[in-house]
């Protein structure tokens, strides 16, 4: 093996400003990705927090319909594409490197081009709410006509910054894909790659193949807005279902692009806290991937009731039932990692834990909904926003959260407050549920979703779920504190704070350097740390 | 703490009175063989999924109770085992096709519309629905109640608020129908859940559903697609009548039909005129243009002082005839009759400060067609 020269860091962090605006580190565009992640989350939350606000009761007490619909579609665009994506972009720029003993990224200059986009865009995408005809009020699924034909003018900024959020995402992607091909130390097989890494390659292809096909929807929707063209238009021989096929083209494998990266967090939570390797290695692989092909051959299920023929409802409801095998899979050895484990209930361990229930109940109205006569009585209702919510926000949030109180130490080299951090939990588990979980009961009883208003007999159940939306609200206000509490008075943390922690960022300083192995790691090393032992 | 326990007792009460005796928390089980299809379909897969969680739920707070380090647990090193995956892939498999086999049928069953007895076309527009009966030749427009208009701003909401509409839907018991839905506008979804219908509503084409109701009664719905502003307040209203009287009220509609046709004839008076088209303005326009006839900025064009209204009147009837190509001006040709469009013209050019004093006569709108 010819020996690399150990450079010393020539290059640390520059001071102020600057260093965050011209890095190429992947800490520092992993920490910029998650804070910008988390500034969106709370945006969206305050969003969040006027729609349950309106519907705490009956009548129009706040806001007007039109500005409702806004804040609808605003919420779901920001939560989606400017907290959910970003966040786990961040997390995948910090550890992905770590894990697979690379030094940094694989195209650091364009990582910090597919941040620096990010803002940009979502400083567009909210500018709208100061343009006359006010901001995106068509749902953040879009349908044509009413975002093309029925749309105000801000609609055309809306556009170009779903293509600037869509660039940036695949230049996400092409560095992560790029990165674990070329980067992972020459001693690490594919089959020795910690889990968080092959589901964030494997949510790569994702992006790298759904994100073309939103740019194309929304080209199209700008040529049928501004130069005559009729793609969603049936006056001009074109057809607005056409639209939902390629929006769901994309929009399925989406919710996959916000979930695997979350199955890979929990895979390593978990293991950690039961002391006890993961199981299951391999058919966890083979379940990411059955998913992710999955994902591109199901869109329609979201289209049952647009007037497809009989059998191409039948196809689709039988691919989308087919999905439930993989997902259970991937519970079942969850369980069976901690069955006859060691477990301690430290904070990330909670949040994994409260994930696997929750997100398994989102899994069960998914398998519901996925049934498609009975999709007739659940399709735009409350019921499917009570399944997609637990499945994003208790499933990838959650994850989310996990990752962050499992690698701040390593992040940070300082250690969160404990007790503070399980109240807080406790306080989000309890609170979320009792938001999301009415919701279930307002579906069925027949209240659709994306209504300002609402008739009486929905008004008890929306006002348990909205008390429970801002005790839920408010929980990020701890959240937050323990966070920066962290960072500025943590006591210092162990290389390896967990007892049961495996991989190889563990083997990194406390807080890891700025530069994670300027030495590819060895053979013995890697089989050490690895989960598929 | 018994602090604590009496108000947690109080408000479980609370929610139990008011919640659960006053209305399902469940799915309707509706009053067609195809609702009560998805909703033995819709508790199957339910029942299903509470049997599979309880299992393993159970497997997980077992694990979670025993296997913990405080009470001494050491961690086994097992972490593979080819027969446990194909056992969890298998099952569930299994259980899959057995919950596809029932739904295919239901499924094919509810997608057949060939043995309908009568037709009912339903068209949406931003934000009402229109119901064509083709063959007694009856249209008529179905518009949020103005009970319901008044209340949302009010404090006091009376039984069915946002459910109610100005002309519900009147149809047969015991009669296969076929519905044929389309759109003038955006997307529109038609839902009854009593029926189990629901299906979108898409501009330029059409789609069928049907329906066989067993029971006489009132059924109450609304629109399920997001259609812009007002998408939460375009409700349905089925009053489902004996086939007697559905007849007799087939023919009362007949003959008002002729009265209106009559009444077009005649020639208006300013006041007559006015009056009628503030009445169909409010029921018609207002939702986009305004109640003061100012639109809402950057999304629907100001009535007042607009180029239109205050302008040649021929362009003016043949907007508010055809439509505007390419904005959401629908046409009306269609939804309204001679002497509404008269009215409504006339009031807008008299109206919202705008002072063009002509008289619009439902003969200028029948020539102009």
């Amino acid at each position: 093996m010819t020996t690399i020269t150990a450079y010393t860091s020539h290059h640390s962090p520059e001071k102020g400003l600057m260093r965050w605006i011209k890095t190429t580190n992947h800490k520092d565009i992993g920490s910029l990705y998650l804070w910008f992640a988390f500034i969106m989350l709370l945006v969206g939350g305050a969003m969040a927090m006027v729609i349950r606000m309106e519907l705490f009761q009956p009548g129009m007490q706040l806001i007007n319909p039109q500005f409702f619909n806004q804040m609808t579609t605003m919420h779901g665009l920001i939560m989606v594409f400017g907290a959910i994506m970003p966040a786990f972009v961040g997390l995948g720029n910090w550890l992905i490197p770590m894990m697979i003993g690379a030094p940094d990224m694989a195209l650091p200059r364009m990582n910090n081009w597919s941040f620096w986009i990010l803002p940009f865009a979502g400083g567009i995408l909210l500018s709208t709410f100061f343009m006359e005809g006010g901001a995106p009020a068509f749902g953040w699924t879009f349908y044509a006509p009413l975002s093309t034909t029925f749309a105000p003018d801000s609609t055309d900024f809306f556009i170009f910054a779903v293509h600037l959020l869509g660039f940036s995402s695949i230049m996400g992607a092409i560095n992560i894909v790029a990165t674990v091909v070329n980067m992972r130390a020459l001693e690490m097989k594919l089959m020795d790659m910690p889990l968080f890494v092959w589901t964030w390659l494997i949510t790569s292809f994702l992006l790298i193949g759904a994100m073309p096909v939103l740019a194309g929807a929304v080209t199209m929707m700008l040529t049928d807005r501004n130069f005559g063209t009729a793609f969603f238009d049936a006056a001009g021989g074109g057809d607005p279902v056409m639209f939902q096929h390629i929006f769901w083209f994309f929009g399925h494998p989406e919710v996959y692009i916000m979930i695997l990266p979350a199955f890979g967090v929990i895979s390593h939570v978990i293991p950690t806290f039961a002391r006890k390797p993961l199981f299951g290695y391999s058919s966890m692989v083979y379940a990411t991937a059955s998913i992710a092909f999955l994902s591109y051959i199901v869109w329609a299920h979201h289209m049952f009731l647009t007037g497809m023929p009989v059998a191409g409802e039948l196809y689709f409801m039988y691919a989308t039932m087919l999905i439930a095998v993989p997902t259970g899979v991937k519970v079942f050895n969850w369980i069976s990692t901690m069955w006859r484990g060691s477990m301690t209930f430290e904070t990330p361990m909670l949040w994994a834990i409260s994930f696997v229930f929750l997100f398994t109940i989102g899994g069960f109205s998914g398998v519901m909904v996925g049934i498609a006569p009975a999709d007739i009585q659940y399709h735009d209702t409350y019921f499917v926003v009570a399944h997609f919510h637990y499945v994003l926000v208790t499933g990838a949030l959650w994850s989310i959260i996990a990752a962050t109180f499992y690698w701040l130490p390593k992040w940070t080299g300082k250690m969160y407050n404990e007790t503070l951090a399980q109240v807080h939990f406790w306080w989000a588990v309890i609170s979320v549920n009792v938001l999301f979980f009415p919701q279930h009961f307002l579906g069925l009883a027949g209240m659709p979703r994306r209504i300002p208003d609402y008739s009486l007999q929905f008004a008890d159940f929306n006002m348990i779920s909205s008390i429970g939306g801002f005790a839920f609200g408010t929980s990020f206000i701890l959240f937050t504190y323990i966070v920066i509490d962290c960072i500025r008075n943590g006591k210092p943390a162990d290389a390896r704070p967990w007892e049961g922690a495996k991989g190889l960022e563990w083997t990194l300083e406390p807080k890891a350097q700025y530069h994670s192995f300027n030495k590819p790691p060895t053979r013995e090393l890697i089989k050490q740390e690895s989960q598929n032992s | 703490m018994s602090k604590l326990t009496s108000y947690l007792g109080s408000l479980i009460a609370i929610v139990s009175v008011n919640a659960f005796s006053e209305y399902d928390f469940n799915m309707t089980r509706g009053v067609t063989s195809v609702s009560r299809d998805i909703y033995g379909l819709h508790m199957m897969v339910f029942w299903v999924c509470v049997a599979i969680a309880i299992i393993v739920f159970s497997i997980m707070i077992y694990s979670l109770m025993v296997h913990r380090k405080s009470q001494g647990a050491v961690a086994a090193n097992f972490h593979e085992s080819t027969k446990a995956e194909l056992l969890w892939t298998g099952i569930p498999i299994i259980i899959l096709v057995l919950m596809a086999i029932p739904a295919s049928s239901t499924l094919i069953d509810l997608e057949d519309t060939s043995k309908a007895e009568m037709t009912i076309k339903i068209t949406g527009h931003q934000w009402k629905w229109q119901y064509d009966y083709p063959k007694e030749g009856i249209s008529f427009i179905s518009n949020l109640k103005q009970n319901s208009k008044d209340a949302i701003y009010s404090e006091n909401k009376h039984e069915n608020y946002l459910l109610e509409v100005d002309n519900n839907l009147v149809l047969p018991v015991d009669t296969s129908i076929r519905f044929l839905i389309t759109s003038n506008d955006v997307i529109h979804n038609w839902w009854v859940p009593d029926f189990g219908v629901k299906q979108d509503a898409n501009p330029g084409f059409i789609n069928d559903a049907w329906a066989k109701i067993d029971e006489i009664g009132t059924y109450r719905g609304q629109c399920a697609e997001l259609c812009g502003k007002d998408h939460g307040f375009m409700p349905i209203v089925v009053d489902v009548v004996s086939k007697a009287d559905y007849a007799q009220w087939v023919l009362k509609q007949q003959i008002a039909k002729a009265a209106i046709l009559a009444q077009s004839r005649k020639t208006w008076s300013d006041k007559d005129l006015t009056s009628l088209g503030k009445k169909v303005y409010n029921t018609n326009c207002s939702s986009c243009h305004g109640i003061t006839g100012k639109g809402i900025p950057g999304v629907f064009p100001a009535l007042k002082g607009s180029s239109v209204a205050t302008g040649d009147i021929k362009k003016h009837i043949s907007i508010v005839l055809h439509g505007k190509a390419g904005t959401a001006m629908a046409s009306y040709k269609n939804i309204l009759g001679d002497a509404d469009i008269a009215a409504v013209i006339t009031f807008e050019r008299s109206s919202f400060g705008n002072q063009m004093g002509d008289l619009v006569q439902p003969s200028d709108i029948k020539s102009a067609r």
